[in-house]
C-alpha cells in the first residue's frame, strides 16, 4: 500500500514538473494542470470541428488561433460556450456551421477548456476560472 | 548571408526575365493564334493518368465554387465571396494557349451554382436563381432576369447548386440547415424531431420551370427528398435522368460516444452517389447509409444503434457508396471525345475533402472517375483521376490544403475544367 502511495506521489511530482517545464516558470503548476485537463475536454467536445491544431475548417468552422473571439473579452468567450454561436464573422471570414450550446459541461470543464485554448495553438491569454463561468451561467 | 542575398537577387532576375519571356507574346494575341494547347510541365501540380495532362487556366480568383464553359470556350466561375464587388468571373483565352489572358467579372451576388443551357447562363445565390441571355458566348448582363426568388437564407448547407434537364426544367438543391434534424442542432443528447419538419422545405431537390420568372419555392415541385445536402448534381443526357451526390451526416461518435468510436465515425456513413427519380426518398434524417453492411441504417437520433434498419428498409439506395466525409461537391458525366474513350459517359466527381474524420487523417481532396455502363449504373469501381490538390501526401487538418477540388465543367472541345475553392485556381485537363 505504502509503495503505491509513494509511486503515486512520485508520478504526480514528475507530471507536475514536466508540465511546469512545458508552461515555463511564471505559470503555477495548478494552472498547467488545469490546461491539461482542458485538453481532454477539447478532444472530446471541440476537436471534431475546430481540429487538433485549432485551425478550424475553412468556410465551415472558425479557427481558434490568434483571433479576438479567443484572445479578447473573456465574458464573451464564456458565453459562446454556454449559448453557442452562429452567423458571425471571425477575422473577416464567415463560417456556415452553427456551434451548439455546451452548457451541459461543468463550470470547471468550461474554465479548463477555455484556458487550454487561450494558451494553445500559439495563443497567449489569461486563464478562465470556474468562478467566472459560474457567474455567467447565473446570468443566463 | 551576403552570398544568399546575391543568389536570391540573381534568382529574382532570372524569374523576372522568364516571366517577361512568357508574357511578352500575349501583347499581340492575333499573331499567336497558332499557339498549340499544351499541358503545363508539372500539370499545374496535379497527378493524372498517363497520357492526360493539365494546364492552369487562371489562379487567385478567390473562393471559387462551380464553373461552366460557354460554347466559345469562355470560362465562367462562381465565387463564394465577392471580389471587387462581383460574384462571377469570366476567363477568356484570346490566343489559344489555354491560359486566360482576360479576366473580367460581373454580378453583385455571391454563390455556388452555375449552368449554361438553352442560350442562357443561370447563376444562383443562396436565395435566388438568375439567368442571362448569351450571345456568341457573351452574357448580356443588363438583360438578366430572376427565375427563382425569395428563398430562405440560412448558413449551414445553404448554398444552392443548379442544373438544367433537356425538358425545360431547372433543378435547385435545398440542403438541410441541420446535421441530423435534432431539436437542437449538433447538440449532444438532443433528440431527432419526428417527423422532421425540416423536410418540408429542405433536405431535397426542387424542380422549377427553367423559363418562368420570379418563381417562389412553393411554385416548384419537391422532386426528391431525404437528401441532407447535395452540392454536386448532373443531368445525364444519355439516360435522361438526374444524378446527385449526397453528403452523409457528421459526428456519429461525438453525439453517440457509446455507440460509435472515432474510427467508426471516420468511416461512417457513406457519401452517396444517387440516381434521383421523381419522388425518390434517400432517408435523411432518419437513416444513414452504411457501405460495409450495404444498407440504410436507423440513425441514432431516432433510436438506431448501428445494427437496426426499421423504417429505413424501404428507402432508396445509392448506386455507389464512398467513404465517409469526403464531401462530393461536383458531379459531371463526361460526353466529350478529347479524353480517352473509357471516360465517355462515365462520371467525374470532385471530393472537396473531409474535416469530420479528425482525429484520424482526412480523406478526399481528389477527383474520382466512375465508369458507367449503358444501363446508367457504375460498371466498375471508382478510380483516382486527379490528385495532388492539397499539396501534401496526407492532410491532417483541412486548413493545410493548398487547394481543394470544388467544381467541374466540360469545354466545347472535350476539355475537363476543375475549380479550386481555396485560392481560386482553375485547371484545364486535356489529352497530352
Amino acid at each position: 500500500m505504502f509503495k503505491y502511495i509513494v509511486t503515486g506521489l512520485l508520478l504526480v511530482g514528475m507530471l507536475g514538473s514536466a508540465v511546469s517545464a512545458r508552461y515555463g516558470q511564471k505559470n503555477t503548476i495548478h494552472k498547467a494542470i488545469q490546461a491539461d485537463s482542458g485538453q481532454l475536454v477539447y478532444e472530446n467536445y471541440c476537436l471534431a470541428c475546430h481540429q487538433e491544431d485549432g485551425s478550424g475548417v475553412p468556410n465551415l468552422n472558425p479557427p481558434l488561433i490568434q483571433n479576438e473571439w479567443v484572445l479578447g473579452d473573456s465574458v464573451r468567450l464564456i458565453k459562446v460556450v454556454l449559448n453557442g454561436l452562429k452567423g458571425v464573422e471571425v477575422a473577416g471570414e464567415s463560417y456556415s456551421n452553427e456551434m451548439p450550446s455546451h452548457d451541459f459541461l461543468s463550470d470547471k470543464d468550461i474554465a479548463n477548456v477555455l484556458t487550454y485554448i487561450r494558451k494553445s495553438f500559439g495563443n497567449k491569454a489569461n486563464a478562465i476560472t470556474p468562478a467566472m463561468v459560474k457567474m455567467q451561467r447565473a446570468k443566463k | 548571408m551576403k552570398k544568399s542575398i546575391i543568389l536570391s537577387a540573381l534568382f529574382g532576375l532570372l524569374v523576372n526575365t522568364s516571366l517577361l519571356a512568357n508574357t511578352a507574346p500575349k501583347k499581340s494575341p492575333k499573331a499567336q493564334k497558332s499557339i498549340k494547347l499544351k499541358a503545363d510541365v508539372d500539370n499545374g501540380g496535379l497527378t493524372l493518368p498517363k497520357g492526360i495532362g493539365a494546364l492552369v487556366v487562371a489562379d487567385g480568383l478567390g473562393k471559387a465554387r462551380h464553373l461552366a464553359v460557354a460554347p466559345n470556350g469562355d470560362v465562367y466561375v462562381r465565387l463564394n465571396k465577392l471580389v471587387n464587388g462581383k460574384g462571377t468571373v469570366v476567363l477568356k483565352d484570346t490566343d489559344g494557349d489555354g491560359k486566360a489572358d482576360q479576366n473580367t467579372s460581373f454580378g453583385n451576388f455571391l454563390g455556388t451554382g452555375i449552368v449554361i443551357g438553352n442560350g442562357y447562363l443561370y447563376a444562383s445565390s443562396d436565395t435566388s436563381v438568375v439567368r442571362y441571355p448569351m450571345k456568341d458566348g457573351k452574357v448580356d448582363e443588363a438583360a438578366g432576369e430572376t427565375i427563382v426568388t425569395g428563398l430562405e437564407h440560412y448558413s449551414e448547407h445553404g448554398s444552392k447548386s443548379i442544373e438544367l434537364d433537356d425538358k425545360g426544367h431547372l433543378y435547385v438543391t435545398f440542403g438541410a440547415p441541420s446535421n441530423a434534424c435534432q431539436e437542437k442542432n449538433r447538440q449532444k443528447g438532443s433528440k431527432g424531431m419526428d417527423p422532421c419538419p425540416i423536410l418540408e422545405w429542405h433536405g431535397g431537390i426542387w424542380q422549377f420551370d427553367a423559363n418562368k420568372k420570379n418563381q417562389k419555392q412553393a411554385d416548384g415541385v419537391r422532386y426528391a427528398t431525404g437528401l441532407r445536402n447535395v452540392v454536386g448534381l448532373d443531368w445525364n443526357k444519355q439516360q435522361g435522368e438526374l444524378y446527385a451526390m449526397q453528403h452523409g451526416r457528421d459526428q456519429l461518435n461525438t453525439m453517440f460516444s457509446t455507440l460509435y468510436n472515432a474510427e467508426q465515425n471516420a468511416e461512417l456513413p457513406s457519401e452517396e452517389f444517387c440516381l434521383v427519380k421523381k419522388g425518390s426518398d434517400f432517408g435523411w434524417p432518419y437513416c444513414y447509409h452504411d457501405r460495409f453492411q450495404n444498407k440504410k441504417m436507423l440513425a441514432p437520433e431516432y433510436g438506431g444503434d448501428g445494427k437496426i434498419q426499421e423504417r429505413c428498409e424501404g428507402k432508396d439506395q445509392p448506386i455507389m457508396a464512398f467513404p465517409a466525409h469526403w464531401a462530393p461537391n461536383a458531379l459531371l458525366f463526361y460526353t466529350g471525345n478529347l479524353l480517352p474513350a473509357k471516360y465517355k459517359n462515365g462520371a467525374f466527381i470532385c471530393f472537396h475533402g473531409s474535416w469530420n474524420r479528425a482525429p484520424l487523417k482526412q480523406g478526399g481532396y481528389f477527383v474520382a472517375f466512375v465508369p458507367f455502363g449503358k444501363n446508367g449504373k457504375p460498371s466498375g469501381e471508382y478510380e483516382v483521376f486527379a490528385e495532388g490538390f492539397a499539396g501534401g501526401s496526407e492532410i491532417k487538418n483541412p486548413n493545410e490544403a493548398k487547394a481543394r477540388p470544388m467544381g467541374l465543367a466540360q469545354g466545347p472541345d472535350g476539355s475537363l475544367y476543375i475549380s479550386d475553392s481555396v485560392k481560386g485556381k482553375v485547371w484545364r485537363v486535356i489529352k497530352n
